[in-house]
């Protein structure tokens, strides 16, 4: 009797988690719907420009989603590279005590708030960055990239890092008793093999740098900008929800609606690559 | 061992005729130069790290003083501290503990233990795995619509707790279920072997087994929390708060109270990214000084974290 009530309780305890999810879902849908009972469907996704605050607004979310994709492309730039050749070293070269070392202090990476970084792209980068580009405004888009960028390579290189060390010792072997070094084997051999659960990695690191927010918030500017240059200011959609958040827009206002229609559409990019991460962790696993 | 590594390049040079030796030494030097190229990508985060903590370090120590820990925000710069902010992040991490601990262990330890495999199981698997995804300023907007709006907790200590608990709890729940699978199987039977009911098992030998782990999942959890600016900015936290919370001990009975849990606050990261946003450069030591104390917390909290496991780990084995 008692061992049934303590394992309802857990059950209740673990169905929470489903309840979140439905009301993180639900408070999206209910007040976009309102927002979408104002704004027709077609021109939040087609207009071009978001004054959403302005006297005469126009609800367009593509600047904000340029921003956002723009901000992420810069942080791929950034990490792709440097998080995948680190992962086929930590893998492939690494002696285990290096190994021992450096997986820690990559996981010690990852306690650094977000702020901070921020902190560090606004006064720390953004003025470096100014001295190799001239005229670069103080908000720009390369510098929170950058920054993100270098939050997310840990994250890469150890997900990536576990796809590889998956590959059975058998191929790795063969290649070698064939003659091949091991840098060749490492890229022709073992990242093959293990290449769906790499661009899972990556999808995953592209998904974070989607959802991040302090770090374009703070360096990022402020203004939603329909450019391809990663050298100006342009919003994301996390900057716009901080920014509405910080003015205090009243309860039901279009404008306090908006925030949950950007953040439906946050929800939805994220959700997208995760799926697709899943799927290709799912191909990985069936290989092996 | 070097013996044979000598003889496996004879063997090679002598066996490839269609390599010359500068061929094997064009690749040999390629390898060297990947491997350089390598530690190097894998030091890129680490020297980053250690120039943003050189640089908070520049900007913040000379406004890191007693005052500073002491005194309420101010307009002016100088005599600005981070009082209300240390006292809000201690009150809001305590409520966050609270509610998001046992949650995610009690959920944790039904996934591993109790969870039968079906479609309930599979779903509830798949949900904790997909919220962990979840950008965290969408559980600011959760937390917006429902708790300050819809339940009417307002801008208060217990919302932002509630939040920061819903956002580390898939964070606690796969430490916890990582940890209780790595207990082997056998000291279950070997309980069960001796007439234990499954609730005595699961306590008193599986989760004592566990609990490094579990320990582990909950400090990086809780350091996570400590950091996280998105979530509490959209419920509305306010960053001006010259105000201490309700005291929670009061001289008449009951001697205590929790009216705190309704008060206003700010928390360490959002006092910085206020100081941060701030035009001018008066405020950015500010900014560098509480980012500085932040770093200090957190990375130390993930150190004990990191270590708490790497030691535990060497020293259990089954």
């Amino acid at each position: 009797m008692r061992e049934k009530a303590v394992e309802i309780v857990l059950f209740l305890c673990a169905a929470s988690s489903v309840v979140i999810t439905i009301a993180i879902v639900g408070v999206l849908v209910y007040e976009s719907l309102a927002f979408f009972r104002s704004v027709p469907l077609i021109l939040f996704l087609t207009d071009t420009v978001w004054t959403p605050l302005f006297a005469n607004p126009r609800y367009g979310i593509l600047p904000l989603l340029n921003g956002t994709l723009l901000t992420t492309l810069v942080a791929l730039c950034v990490a792709g590279p440097l998080g995948l050749v680190a992962a086929v070293y930590l893998s492939e070269f690494a002696a285990p005590r290096v190994r021992e070392i450096v997986k820690p202090t990559l996981e010690l990476l990852s306690g650094v708030p977000t702020v901070v970084y921020g902190f560090f792209a606004l006064l720390f980068v953004t003025p470096l960055l100014q001295k190799v580009i001239p005229g670069l405004p103080g908000f720009n888009v390369l510098s929170a990239g950058i920054v993100m960028g270098i939050m997310i390579i840990p994250y890469i290189a150890s997900l990536s890092e576990d796809a590889m060390r998956a590959v059975p010792q058998g191929l790795r072997d063969g290649s070698l008793a064939l003659g091949a070094t091991r840098l060749e084997t490492a890229f022709r051999v073992v990242l093959p093999t293990a290449i769906s659960g790499v661009a899972a990695a990556f999808v995953l690191g592209i998904s974070r740098a989607v959802g991040e927010t302090m770090v374009v918030a703070i360096a990022a500017g402020q203004q939603p900008n329909l450019t391809l240059d990663p050298r100006e200011p342009a919003a994301t959609i996390t900057a716009y929800i901080v920014q509405v958040a910080l003015g205090d827009l009243p309860h039901g206002s279009i404008g306090y609606q908006t925030i949950f229609a950007a953040g439906l559409t946050l929800l939805l990019i994220t959700l997208i690559f995760n799926i697709l991460a899943f799927w290709l962790r799912a191909r990985f696993r069936e290989a092996y | 061992m070097a013996g044979s590594a000598l003889r496996a390049d004879v063997i090679s040079e002598t066996r490839a005729p269609g390599l010359d030796a500068g061929q094997i030494r064009g690749r040999r030097l390629r390898e060297k130069l990947f491997i350089a190229c390598g530690l190097a990508s894998t030091l890129v985060g680490l020297i980053a790290l250690s120039f943003l903590l050189f640089d908070l370090a520049a900007d913040g120590l000379p406004r890191l003083s007693w005052d500073f820990f002491t005194s309420f925000p101010s307009r002016r710069a100088s005599a600005a501290g981070i009082l209300s902010a240390w006292v809000g992040s201690v009150l809001v991490i305590l409520v966050t503990a609270i509610i998001g601990v046992p949650l995610g262990v009690a959920a944790g330890i039904y996934l591993e233990e109790y969870a039968r495999r079906n479609w309930m199981t599979n779903i509830i698997e798949i949900n904790v795995s997909n919220l962990a995804a979840v950008p965290s300023i969408v559980y600011g907007l959760l937390a917006l619509g429902l708790f300050v709006y819809g339940l009417g907790t307002g801008r208060s200590i217990l919302t932002a707790g509630l939040t920061l608990a819903l956002l580390i709890l898939p964070i606690i729940i796969v430490a916890t279920r990582e940890s209780i699978r790595a207990v082997p199987y056998s000291i279950r039977e070997a309980a069960y072997g001796i007439g234990a009911t499954k609730g005595q098992v699961t306590r008193d030998h599986v989760l004592p087994a566990a609990i490094p782990g579990v320990l582990t999942g909950i400090i990086i959890g809780l350091s996570r929390a400590l950091g996280e600016t998105a979530p509490l900015i959209t419920i509305g936290a306010l960053t001006f708060i010259a105000f201490l919370p309700d005291p929670p001990i009061t001289s008449e009975f009951p001697f205590i109270s929790f009216r705190w849990l309704f008060d206003g606050f700010t928390v360490l990261p959002i006092q910085a990214f206020n100081w941060i946003s701030r035009p001018g450069s008066d405020f950015h030591a500010n900014a560098a000084a509480a980012g500085l104390v932040l770093l200090a917390l957190t990375l130390s909290l993930n150190a004990l974290a990191i270590v708490l496991r790497y030691r535990l780990r060497r020293r259990l084995q089954w």
